[in-house]
């Protein structure tokens, strides 16, 4: 027990001085609103009058923490999961063309690293196309994704999913050329007195050796889906998806909505990571490959 | 015996590095027949590694030929005519032991049935019976190698090449692991080339010791053995293998003498 807390002391304590700091920020920001109000009205708050009214206001230029987890535990189990204002409905939209895109990533990804690591002149050719690819702002190419799916009659889940598998695979496809390329010259001298082909090569040695840098890009990529899938549900005024919250708290100035929509969605990443990171160190660990 | 495995003539092999050319091997000239038990020694740089790379087709010489059992090394590897150990076990630590034995047994396309009975047999052979089931990392660097050995013995080829494959041990192992590669051997007839740069190791193994030099990397002498084939340990303390033992030493003093 007193581990646990060893362990948690330093994370709670971030923690609090950031909620502090939150506040303080929130007063701030908020008061001036409160005073014009008041000015308006001809009345003088006292200070305990200000910090209040500025900790409860409909929409506040920066919502209280408190706000904030009232609007996320309201979103989240104060709805039915079927409503439209419920987080988990539009969690679970984003959660699906995530998923979508970040299997069709990692599946690109890979597909592209076997060629690469197998052929001198895709090695040449696909390389440089892929970074240039992650140098163009996603934000720019979302809309005309959305737009080209669109005139083709494509809605919903697929243009998302394509624009998160934009983003997740390149760091597989980065992740697992390094892996593929890991088993170091006596591998590969033993597989060739062996006259191992090139398919046994890979399914025996090439491939195993790469799963400690695939899970390492796993992790990178479907968090980089889920930014993928939000950014693709902003444009052409998406009604669903966490995107779609983000985007309708803007209109509508509803700043409470749109900080409940952020920690959904980061909560979200975290969870995805987390559950990634339990497969690698189960796979690894079974492998002899933790370190 | 008489019967020609393996046949070096004028191999030379240059290497083309950033540094310029280096000149690995120059005018090897070599005779292996059935059945021996041949050792390269000499100093670090003096070819031995690169003419057994050679033998096995994973250097390709220059000029001159290399045959072996009367093909091209290249041919001779596709017909799975040789074993090779590297200086590293080389284990794959998501395999265990059995498994990793089983890997060119796999890649040769065995039988279920016929893998085990072959790991089962080469797990006797160099004493890791009840290590089967493990992974590499619960065995000590010593086991590793000694695992690795089995699997270049498990597919049974004629030749058997070991690129210094008890430079990691210690030396009770070592003794024990040399004893039962000559008891394997004559069980065997198998011919090997045996890659070392301990003196005793050599002529305690060899039929015959190739002493090399290096710049370039070329065979000074190659010393016929006059021990029987039959070899306890105690044959080390012979007057006859402390001799063979001097011209061995003689013969690297040679090659170094310009240097």
């Amino acid at each position: 027990m007193t581990r646990v807390w060893r362990a948690a002391l330093p994370i709670m304590t971030v923690l609090l001085v950031i909620i502090a700091i939150w506040y303080l920020g929130a007063i701030r920001m908020n008061a001036t609103w409160e005073r014009d109000q008041a000015a308006r009205a001809g009345i003088e708050l006292s200070l305990p009058e200000l910090i209040s009214k500025t900790m409860t206001q409909d929409r506040p230029i920066l919502p209280t923490p408190h706000q904030v987890a009232v609007g996320l535990y309201d979103g989240l189990a104060g709805q039915a999961i079927t409503s439209r204002r419920s987080l988990v409905w539009h969690g679970w939209i984003t959660l699906s063309a995530t998923l979508a895109g970040f299997g069709i990533g990692t599946v690109a990804g890979i597909l592209l690293a076997v060629g690469i690591v197998h052929s001198r002149s895709m090695d040449q050719s696909v390389m440089p196309w892929a970074v240039a690819s992650q140098t163009v702002p996603i934000l720019a190419i979302a809309p005309m994704v959305i737009v080209v799916f669109a005139s083709a009659g494509i809605t919903g889940l697929l243009p998302k999913a394509v624009i998160a598998a934009w983003l997740s695979f390149f760091p597989v496809l980065v992740g697992m050329v390094k892996g593929l390329r890991t088993p170091d010259g006596m591998q590969l001298d033993q597989m060739k007195s062996w006259s191992a082909s090139d398919s046994q090569q890979f399914w025996r040695l090439r491939l195993p050796s790469s799963l400690p840098y695939l899970f390492a890009s796993l992790k990178v990529a479907i968090a980089a889906a889920l930014v993928g899938t939000i950014v693709g549900e902003l444009p052409a005024g998406a009604t669903a998806g966490l995107g779609a919250r983000l985007l309708s708290g803007s209109y509508y100035g509803q700043t409470v909505q749109i900080w409940s929509a952020l920690f959904a969605a980061a909560l979200l990443a975290a969870a995805l990571v987390a559950i990634v990171g339990v497969i690698e160190k189960a796979t690894l660990q079974r492998m002899g490959l933790a370190r | 015996m008489g019967d020609t495995v393996i046949k070096a003539q004028g191999v030379d092999l240059t290497f083309q590095t950033a540094d310029g050319p280096i000149h690995a091997l120059k005018d090897v000239d070599l005779d292996i027949n059935r059945g021996e038990f041949v050792s390269f020694i000499g100093p670090s740089g003096c070819g031995k590694t690169t003419f057994l790379r050679s033998i096995a087709a994973l250097e390709t010489v220059t000029a001159g030929q290399i045959s072996v059992n009367g093909m091209t090394p290249d041919q001779a590897r596709k017909a799975r005519a040789y074993g090779y150990v590297f200086q590293a076990p080389g284990l794959y630590p998501w395999r265990t032991i059995k498994g990793n034995i089983a890997l060119p047994l796999e890649i040769m396309g065995f039988s279920r049935e016929e893998r085990a009975k072959r790991i089962a047999h080469v797990l006797e052979l160099v004493e890791l019976k009840n290590f089967g089931g493990k992974f590499p990392w619960q065995l000590s660097g010593g086991m590793q190698q000694r695992a690795s050995i089995a699997r270049a013995l498990a597919f049974d080829a004629d030749i058997l090449l070991m690129d210094e494959p008890f430079g990691a041990l210690d030396e009770i192992v070592r003794d024990r692991l040399n004893e039962a590669l000559l008891t394997l051997w004559a069980k065997t007839q198998k011919t090997i080339g045996f890659v070392t740069h301990s003196i005793p190791e050599a002529v305690y193994l060899s039929t015959k010791i190739v002493v090399m030099s290096p710049r370039p990397g070329r065979i000074t002498r190659v010393i016929e053995s006059t021990l029987p084939r039959e070899r306890p340990l105690e044959i080390r303390d012979s007057p006859e293998f402390i001799a063979l033992a001097h011209e061995v030493r003689e013969g690297l003093r040679e090659g170094h003498s310009y240097d």
